[in-house]
């Protein structure tokens, strides 16, 4: 039996031969991505053949440590989050081998960038109210609705498709999980402009978009239960990245007592503290849930993370442009932009402030994450619903 | 750098499992009740079972000097089962503060500690935050003098251990208890009672010189654990809330199934998760001697103090009527985690201590003075 000493070993005499047989400075980029992903050092705890190793999730960070220090090309994992976050993830846990064969090396590589097709302006915390229909045509799936909240929707390749195939059965039994093509003509993307006078998100208008069955992922009806394993990677994506102390929010804040002495107040002092001994809990937690995700898979508590950062990130930022006084009162840019990612430190303290007040909107609003925990993490009774056992053609809309 | 393992180990677990059986076997809160009517025959059984049965009492004494060499790892996961029962035990004040203030001194107090037979307690008030001066008493020819308040543990102890103020530092002196007043005070946490402690030249064993460094280790490693403790207090107030409001019906449902009750306990389960990474971090870093070690400190018990409190008051609440009564077991914790507030250093004192280890001082500026 091998030691996690000698797995570690091996893979990284596999990471010096591969960089040994491909140059990174000269290789072409595409080239070498789809390289890496042959010699499963993409995400080395997908099986092989599919990009991985089969080894422990943890080992990931050494293997893109050693890409890093060697200069190598990466993924520009932040234009693809949902693809990487979301995407692969189902894909592993539901697709076929065919569906597996065309879409991770595309995705890993950022050849194929994909968004996500879940919200909709009658479905939003009620995501199982989703009303985009998909009616099957032969082998094929007509699809007609409005989805929105879409970020990346204007560079996406590939989106992941939540829709309802029976309107005659109960919100959640009615649903169906798609692969959806966004260059089909059926596709109209619209910019929403946003509070921070940016537009990172779009509608997504789907007009007789076809869908073949083969781009189905599960089985017909399973949508809501496909839905779920997305929306837990979701969480964990968000909430629990890797963090050195003082990273995000809470460095910038605390950058701008150290250079502002002459800003500095007792009941400002308090608060930071307050919020800097928090922001370390809050990163801490993370750490501990990648620990345990490490050695198994994510479950509800990801939406603890999701929680904390989001209410960290608000209080911060709130404080950040109470540190500074007469320079909180100005705006750096009030354009109409379409960022490819979300830039918090990049741009200035009010957008910061403005920006955070999606955390607790975006990916499941804090109450609904509250919901979630109390049901099933703590195990408490559910609300009283009115419409689980009703056909969805039925409820009040 | 290796990410320090916050997770319970298997030897961890197995230890839990070991003292958790054995407090629901011979603890129950009626015995914890009786204890604010002045009965404290629970306790000395109790501890005996834990510190000899189960070797408890040396479990942070390292081999050579007799103990069994666990480290800080393994007594957090103690202090949390100790918690979870509001156990009246001197665990904490002996095995883990007077301990570690004597360990590595030769002395005889630590072959006894280890054997179990000893019990001690250092004598500082309770409330004493590792960062500042060490209250002391003064020695002359090998006895001691004065008084110390609200000490922790003492009447629980076979020997006080005195901080003493030497013309060259600080010294530790063993004064046995038969030759001091120990004078029990109402204390509200009655589960560990405080004492006023009196010595008029009594006489003292030295125990070792030059040590300011090691009340300050044991102070802080009391404050580590305690944060431990107040992890456990905080998780048993909120499994015990949760059972509750999945039985209790009003208005014809269970109440848990209000959202307004669930928000209020799902929020309490967030708090409760990162109280959990703050004391383990704590104590992980404790047990490998990592650099970090007392800013992780300062992070649990700044964290979990307050964390024990919100549980406990929350608990109280949402148990209504039932929870203000003397029967239900809920006010020992909520006596409990106050208390344990203020002890070993208020939330206060570790914030500040951490803003000067971390660089984020508060200097006075002219325009903050004149607030």
């Amino acid at each position: 039996m091998s030691t996690q000493t000698d797995v570690a070993d091996k893979l990284s005499e596999k990471v010096t031969t591969f960089l040994a047989e491909h140059d990174p400075v000269t290789t072409d980029r595409v080239e070498f991505l789809r390289a890496r992903f042959d010699a499963g050092l993409a995400w080395v705890h997908f099986p092989i053949g599919r990009g991985g190793l089969g080894l422990a999730p943890d080992l990931q960070q050494q293997v893109d440590a050693r890409f890093a220090e060697a200069g190598a090309p990466d993924n520009h994992p932040r234009i693809n989050v949902i693809g990487l976050g979301m995407a692969a993830p189902t894909l592993m846990a539901y697709g076929t081998e065919d569906q597996l064969d065309t879409f991770l090396r595309p995705l890993w590589t950022g050849e194929q960038v994909w968004c996500q097709l879940f919200s909709e302006p009658g479905a939003g915390s009620d995501l199982a109210a989703v009303a985009t229909r998909a009616v099957r045509d032969g082998d094929q799936w007509v699809v007609d609705g409005q989805k929105v909240w879409t970020s990346s929707a204007q560079n996406a390749q590939l989106a992941i498709l939540l829709a309802r195939t029976d309107p005659d059965v109960p919100k959640h039994a009615g649903l169906t999980y798609f692969i959806c093509d966004m260059t089909d003509p059926g596709i109209e993307v619209r910019p929403l402009r946003q509070i921070t006078g940016e537009s990172e998100f779009n509608e997504v208008f789907l007009t007789g978009v076809r869908i073949p069955d083969s781009q189905r992922l599960g089985a017909v009806g399973e949508g809501w239960k496909v839905a779920n394993a997305t929306l837990n990677n979701e969480r964990v994506a968000i909430g629990g990245g890797p963090v050195p102390r003082e990273s995000g929010m809470v460095g910038v804040v605390a950058k701008s007592w150290r250079a502002n002495p002459a800003r500095r107040r007792p009941d400002l002092h308090g608060r930071l503290m307050e919020l800097w001994v928090e922001s370390e809990a809050a990163r801490l937690t993370g750490q501990r849930l990648r620990q345990k995700l490490a050695v198994g898979q994510p479950g509800p508590e990801g939406a603890a993370m999701k929680l904390s950062f989001a209410r960290l990130a608000q209080r911060l930022s709130g404080l950040e442009l109470e540190l500074l006084g007469e320079e909180g009162l100005r705006y750096d840019d009030w354009t109409l932009r379409r960022p490819l990612e979300v830039d918090f430190l990049g741009r200035g303290p009010g957008y910061r402030y403005l920006r955070a007040k999606g955390n607790s909107i975006e990916g499941g609003t804090s109450e609904i994450l509250l919901n979630i925990i109390a049901e099933r993490v703590l195990g408490l009774p559910p609300e009283h619903r009115v419409d689980r056992d009703v056909p969805f053609r039925e409820l009040a809309k | 750098m290796t990410e320090l393992n916050l997770l319970y180990t298997d030897v961890e677990d197995d230890l839990r499992r070991t003292v958790r059986d054995l407090l629901e076997d011979r603890l129950g809160p009626s015995a914890v009740i009786a204890m604010y009517d002045g009965d404290r025959t629970i306790v000395e059984p109790l501890w005996r079972a834990l510190a000899e049965n189960l070797g408890l009492a040396s479990l942070l004494i390292p081999e050579a000097e007799g103990g069994s060499g666990a480290s800080a790892r393994e007594a957090a996961t103690v202090c949390e089962e100790l918690g979870r029962a509001a156990a009246p035990v001197p665990f904490l004040t002996s095995a883990v503060v007077a301990t570690i203030a004597v360990t590595g001194s030769g002395h005889q107090v630590v072959a006894d500690l280890a054997a179990g037979v000893t019990t001690a307690a250092l004598a500082v008030p309770f409330a004493t935050a590792p960062y500042g001066p060490v209250p002391s008493l003064a020695a002359t020819e090998g006895t001691v003098t004065g008084s110390v308040s609200s000490v922790a543990g003492a009447l629980e102890a076979d020997v006080l251990l005195i901080p003493v103020d030497e013309a060259d530092g600080l010294a530790i002196y063993a004064v046995p208890v038969s030759e001091a007043t120990v004078a029990a005070v109402p204390s509200l946490d009655m589960s560990r009672q405080l004492a006023d402690i009196v010595l008029d030249a009594a006489p003292g064993s030295r125990v070792r010189g030059d040590a300011a460094a090691s009340v300050r280790a044991a102070l802080l490693a009391g404050a580590a654990m305690l944060a431990s403790e107040q992890v456990g207090v905080a998780s048993w107030c909120l499994a015990g809330t949760v059972d509750y409001l999945r039985e209790r019906r009003q208005f014809g449902r269970p109440v848990g199934s209000f959202q307004a009750l669930k928000h209020r306990l799902a929020d309490l389960y967030v708090s409760v998760e990162s109280g959990t990474a703050t004391a383990r971090y704590a104590a992980a870093a404790l047990a490998a001697d990592d650099s970090d070690a007392e800013v992780a400190t300062a992070i649990a018990a700044s964290y979990c103090s307050n964390l024990a409190v919100t549980a406990a008051e929350e608990a109280l609440q949402l148990h209504g009527g039932i929870g203000m009564t003397w029967e239900h077991p809920v006010h020992l914790y909520l006596k409990r985690a106050k208390a344990a507030q203020l002890a070993l250093g208020h939330p206060g004192e570790h914030r500040g201590r951490l803003a000067d280890l971390v660089d984020l001082p508060y200097e006075a500026t002219d325009a903050g003075k004149s607030r």
